[in-house]
Order: structure tokens, then sequence, then C-alpha cells
């Protein structure tokens, strides 16, 4: 008796999987493709950028590192990413609570501009900065008038990634606030919190992780962007280069190892990133789990 | 609260970075060039700073910009603060005085040559052992061979090397224009990739192991054919090419504002002297000054060559005819 229901439980369930799954030849085909994509294309090339750059060893690696425009390119690249990620965030906190708590008009045209740097090739990002500041641009002659410095600097460096970095912040919090909704804060507000602690003590918290994981994704962006800053950086060796920019620089020095060496070290920094993004994705959803758990306790 | 202490704290280190950058200039130049003069400038600019200190006493830094000579020249137009240019041919140098006003119109009078310390010319740089027999501009029209030349809208040396493609049609046809045009569209058909500048299409010649001829500039080729890709390219020289005058000049507004007049003028006179010669000849680049043409006379080979002006009737002539909107290149570039 117990045998048949077995069976008959069993085949049940083999012919659901059967209703939802491809077969098992399909599920391997697909999986082989998929991984052997990633790793020709994805991992391959990653592994080639470490192997190019220690070719002529540490010292070398390091030397390269340490020569005084590349280092210069460093510090810029993270000069640029620790001004224009903050703003980022203040925007994004700003926009995202704005969007979920409140119906306004033009709601629509905000959410459309938050994503119009996703849409525009970053070429075009940078050259409307040298539309409106570079010294025939609209702006130009008065900010030459008055010796202040946009374009081929790092405010025209920062402007363009603040651009095309634009949505990451924003985009990642929306979703999380419209789906937390007003109650909370309005049950802090009738228990006499103002606008402030509100934010701080209710708001904050409820999108803390999702809010670290548009910073980070934010600030791989920061730090990677090519196009935009090539636009608007003017190449000054040891000046205006940023990282990226000073990688092809090299390349093109036919300084192969050099530009492999400044190349790990972003590639470095975004396996750093994709770390950190796993482990809050990780925390996030462990967190949920934990959420989740206490409230069917409760019942 | 962390949170806010923290980015705090990032952007008072972005402040202080950036000061840090910013305390670094004593006397600082900037030279906007060309692409393929990276290694000539490293070279000179470390023998100048060191004139300089021996004859003034100060000392000087000397940044550099390299890219394509019609992109570079864009980007001082647009306000990238140069004190020298030492751009790819006269006419980028034009626009700049023309369109930003930012130096006289007769610039070119100012050094002596034509304001070009050096020269060049163009030659082809092929594989190993020359697979295809490539010997003359007319093996580059052939249907299977692949040409790499940069983009003539954002590259001196492509536009070098256009003119001297269509002066040799012109030369062998007596002048007939219309078998210059069917020629250089031609020649355009078996270009698979128009790179930005001239280092550009090295790297991709070279590096990307692309095409079967690069139309280069001597100094290039040279460079790439003794260092980079040693053993795998050779240069083969045309009968026939132009003789390239690549311009210097002053850029008097931003270095009046800089304060800087006096050590530019001396940077690029400089050029002209024994010492500037050498370097330019050692970096490849023809020289001027008789004693080290002699010097260095055997790395440069003898081949005919014929001047924008005697063919073009110079540079602003041949930039309207040949590169503006809707010139010989737009028009023999549509397919």
């Amino acid at each position: 008796m117990a045998g048949i229901t077995k069976t008959h439980f069993s085949s049940e369930q083999k012919a659901s999987r059967r209703g939802t799954e491809e077969s098992p030849v399909a599920k391997w085909v697909l999986i082989s493709i998929g991984m052997a994509f990633a790793l020709t294309f994805l991992l391959l090339p990653l592994v080639n950028v470490f192997f190019q750059a220690f070719e002529k060893g540490w010292s070398f690696f390091f030397g390269a590192l340490k020569d005084p425009d590349s280092w210069s390119a460093i510090r810029l690249t993270l000069t640029i990413a620790a001004i224009s990620v903050p703003l980022n965030v203040v925007f994004g906190l700003a926009a995202s609570w704005a969007i979920a708590k409140f119906e306004f008009r033009g709601k629509s045209i905000l959410i459309t501009l938050i994503d119009l740097p996703f849409a525009v090739s970053p070429v075009v990002s940078g050259l409307i900065f040298v539309l409106m500041f570079g010294l025939q641009g609209y702006f130009g002659r008065w900010l030459d008038d008055h010796d202040i410095k946009i374009i081929f600097a790092v405010p025209g460096i920062v402007m363009a990634t603040v651009f095309v970095t634009f949505p990451f912040v924003a985009r990642e919090l929306i979703p999380i606030m419209q789906a937390t909704g007003a109650e909370q804060e309005q049950a802090a507000l009738t228990l006499g919190a103002n606008g402030w602690q509100t934010f701080w003590y209710v708001t904050l918290p409820s999108v803390k992780w999702g809010l670290l994981y548009g910073v980070i994704l934010c600030n791989a962006r920061a730090m990677g962007e090519f196009g935009a800053v090539s636009v608007v950086s003017g190449h000054i060796t040891g000046q205006t280069d940023t990282m990226p920019l000073r990688v092809e620089k090299l390349y093109n020095e036919y300084n192969g190892t050099a530009a492999f060496a400044v190349a790990s070290l972003l590639a470095l920094l975004a396996l750093l990133t994709l770390g950190v993004k796993t482990f809050i994705e990780w925390k996030t959803q462990r967190n949920y789990e934990l959420a989740q758990r206490a409230t069917d306790e409760q019942k | 609260m962390n949170k806010a202490l923290k980015i705090l704290a990032l952007l008072g280190v972005g402040v202080l970075l950036s000061v840090t950058t910013r305390a670094e200039k004593s006397t600082s130049l900037l030279n906007v060039s060309y692409d393929p003069t990276r290694e000539l400038y490293q070279d000179y600019n470390q023998a100048f700073s060191k004139f300089w200190k021996e004859k003034s006493g100060k000392s000087v830094t000397i940044k550099q910009s390299h890219g394509g000579s019609g992109k570079q020249a864009r980007a001082v137009i647009d306000g990238l603060e140069a004190d020298v240019v030492t751009l790819a041919l006269a006419y980028d140098i034009d626009v700049i005085a023309e369109k930003a006003r930012l130096l006289p119109k007769d610039w070119q009078k100012r050094f002596p040559n034509n304001s070009s310390p050096y020269t060049s010319t163009i030659v082809f740089l092929v594989r190993k052992g020359n697979p295809k027999g490539i010997k003359d501009w007319d093996d580059l029209v052939k249907p299977d061979i692949k040409v790499i030349t940069p983009n003539p809208k954002t590259s001196g040396g492509a536009r070098w090397n256009y003119l001297a493609a269509y002066g040799y049609e012109l030369k062998r046809t007596n002048g007939d224009e219309a078998k210059a045009k069917e020629f250089l569209k031609a020649l355009f058909k078996n270009v698979p990739v128009l790179d930005t500048g001239a280092r550009g299409a090295t790297t991709t010649f070279v590096q990307r192991g692309i095409g079967d001829v690069l139309v280069a500039w001597e100094n290039e080729a040279i460079l790439a054919s003794k260092e980079l890709g040693k053993g795998q390219v050779e240069i083969v020289v045309p009968s026939i090419s132009i003789l390239a005058e690549p311009p210097v000049a002053v850029v008097d507004k931003v270095a009046k504002r800089h304060g800087t007049e006096e050590v530019a003028k001396a940077y690029l006179e400089h050029l002209y002297s024994e010492e500037g010669q050498e370097i330019a000849a050692k970096n490849y680049y023809r020289p001027r000054l008789e004693s080290a043409a002699k010097k260095y006379g055997n790395q440069f080979p003898q081949l005919k060559l014929f001047t924008i002006d005697e063919v073009f009737g110079g540079w602003q002539k041949a930039q309207k005819d040949h590169f503006a909107d809707g010139g010989t290149f737009d028009q023999i570039y549509q397919k």
C-alpha cells in the first residue's frame, strides 16, 4: 500500500517536472553553452589581464603603479569617485523619496529623466558638457573671463561622471521605497517624530542595504567610466588622466605590461565590488528570510 | 549616523587630494601634440627642462596631451589650455587661429622653416617578407589588399596619407583629377577600419594584426619596425611621397594668461638647436639642421618628395577641396 502511494506520488512528480522543465539533454546543453560563453568571454580575458600584468614580475608591476603619472591617475580616479558618489547618494535619496512617497505633477517626467543617462551614449554625455562649458560653448566666454576651468579639468570630469552614474542609486531605491509604502513613516509622525528623525530612524534603516547596493554600482561605474570622461578630460598626462584613460594611453605608448598593471588594479576594484555586492545580496536575502520567519512564528 | 560620517570623511579626502594636485604646479607648460610624437617629446621635454634650468635657473615641467591632430585642435578651441601646440599639419593650427583667435593668423611666419622644426614623409609598413608584394602606391588599390590608414577627418597623418596617394596618381596621369579620385575611391574600398589617430592605426596593424599594409608616418613606421613589431613587420618605400611638415606654435592668449610666454617660445626655439634636432632625428623625424641630417642620414630612405604647396596649393586649399564637409573625401568614401 505504502509502496503504491509512493510510486504514484513520484510519477506525479515526474509528470509535473516534464510539464515545466526541459529534458535533461536540453538542460545540460543550455548549461554548458552558458558556462562556455561566460568562461571564454568573461573569465578568460579577466585572467589574461592579470597574467599580462605580472608578465615581467612583481617589481615591474609595482614600479608601473608607482610611476608618477599612473599614481596621479589612480588618485584622480579615487577623487572623482569620492566626489560624485556622495552627490548621487544625496540626489538618489531625495528623488526616490519624492517619487515613492508623494504624488505630484511631472512625476513620470522625473522618472524618465533619471533613466536618461542609461539611454544616452557616454560620448554624448561628455559632449553636452563641452557644448555648455567649452570655450565656444554657451557659458564658455563668461567662465574664461572669470578664469574658471570646468572642461579639461577636474570639475568637468566630475560632472560627466555624475551624469553617467545618475540613475544607479535612485533606480535601486525607488522600488524598495515603493514596496515599503508610507505607513511606517506615518506611524512615526503620529508618534511625534519630526521629519528628520523619521528619515534617520525609519526610512534609512529600511532602505540601507538597497542604498549600499546602489552606491557600489555607482562607485564601480564612476571609477570605470571611459567614454564621457575621455571627451572632457583633455588627456593631460599626470593631470587629467583617470585610470581608464591611463590604461589606453599606456597601451598606445607600446607599454603593454604597465597598461595591464593599471588595468588589473581596475579589475581588482571591480572584483572587490562584485564580492561586496554578492555579500549584500546574501545579507538582504537573509534579513528577508529572518523577518519572514519572525512573522510566521508570531502567527 | 555612521554613514554620514563616512561620506564626510570621503569628501574630505577628495578635497584634500584635489588640493594637493593643485599645489604641485610650479611653472608648467602644456604641449598639446598629435599622436605619434609621444616618444619624441618624452625625450625632448627632459632635455629642455635641463637646458632651461641651466639657462634661466628656473625649473619647468612640461605636460603632454596626445591624440589625433584634428581632434587635439578641436580640444584647444574648446578650451584645453595649451601653452604650445605641436600638431601634424598647418591647417589644424590655422583653425585654432580662426575659430578661437588664440594666436595670430600669421603664426607660421614666427619660427624658421614654416614653423616646422622637423619633417617626415609617408611610407608603408608591411608584414615580414612582404607576402603581398607591395611596392608602390598602385599596389594599394588591388582588390585583395587590406589597407590600414586612420580617419582623415580626425587624424593629421591620415590627411598626409591621403594627399600622398592623390599626388602620386596626379603625377602618374599628368594631373587628371578624375582619375586621382577614382584611385582614392578604390584605395579606401580596401580600408577595413578608420582609427581616429595614427597611433591607433599602428596598434591596429601591428598589435591586433589587421590588414596587409599600414600607410604611416615615416617616424611611426621606423619606430614600429625597430621596436614594437621587431621581426614582424618591414618598411616599404614608395617611388614618390609627400614632404610632411608638422608645425609648432605658441598659443599666445593662453601663454599670456599663464605668464609662460618666454619659456614657451624658448621651448619651441630649442627644437631648432643642435640638441633638439638630434633628439628629433633619434626619434626618426627628419631634422632640418645640416649636421644632424648628416649624422643620422642613413636611417632615412631616399625618395622623391613633393610638397603640398606645389601639388595642392597649400593647406587651406587642400583642406577645403578634400576634407571639408562634402569635399573629395566625403564623395569617395560614400559606399
